[in-house]
């Protein structure tokens, strides 16, 4: 009873927050600043995707999650790596 | 009934971590600052929602770890990605005047874009000890 209103609340928590990240890489004032928006959607997207477990009580979304928790951070690297260096592997 | 309101209050707490670590996003001034709200609300608001998944697990009777490996791997991966973009925003916005000496010949490393020769030099080709 009071597990499914305090989920529901950390959906619309999380949900808003991806919205928001969303609105700054659309109109951000600089590119690093997208690049950290792209970071914090996918830290949303994890708390996101493990809430949706909790939910429905499965443990398929945890591996999805876990997958998103090992490979996010590697696109951001790189999209830092890029503007820092002008290239990613040198 | 103690633990749902446990795992309920885990839950609220780490939703308004996770809200905040985002609004932060907008609202701070600065890119420096603003560095700060999703590398550490962000990732406590997740941490409050995975620790809130492991006892729900425990409730149910079948403790999973995965949980502590998506916390690991978050708080090992938001510093290193949080780094990268400082040096990027370092290298884009300031000049070697605007930061402290480094105390060596050597300027600071982000500023630092020349090609440095690789030592010890590598053997030419067509001599021997060369591989290929």
């Amino acid at each position: 009873m009071i597990l499914d209103y305090a989920l529901g609340f950390a959906f619309v928590c999380f949900g808003l927050g991806l919205l928001i990240c969303l609105w700054r890489v659309v109109f951000a004032p600089s590119i690093p600043d997208r690049v950290l928006a792209l970071d914090t959607m996918v830290v949303n997207m994890i708390a996101l995707l493990v809430l949706y477990g909790m939910y429905y009580g499965t443990g398929i979304y945890f591996e999805a999650a876990m997958l998103f928790a090992m490979t996010g951070f590697v696109s951001s690297v790189a999209y830092a790596k890029f503007i820092l260096r002008g290239d990613i592997i040198e | 009934m103690v633990i749902d309101i446990l795992i309920s209050a885990l839950l609220v707490i780490g939703g308004v971590f996770g809200l905040v670590g985002s609004y932060g996003l907008v609202k701070l001034p600065d890119l420096m600052t603003r560095l700060h709200a999703p590398t550490k609300s962000s990732t406590l608001g997740v941490g409050g929602v995975l620790v809130a998944s492991m006892l729900m697990g425990i409730v149910a009777g079948d403790l999973s770890w995965h949980e502590l490996l998506i916390t690991l791997f978050l708080f090992l991966t938001a510093p290193i990605t949080c780094n990268f973009i400082a040096k990027a925003w370092i290298a884009r916005n300031l000049t070697p005047q605007d930061l402290p000496p480094t105390g060596t010949p050597r300027n600071w490393a982000t500023l630092d874009l020349t090609e440095e020769p690789v030592l010890p030099a590598l053997t030419p080709p067509g001599q021997p000890g060369r591989p290929s």
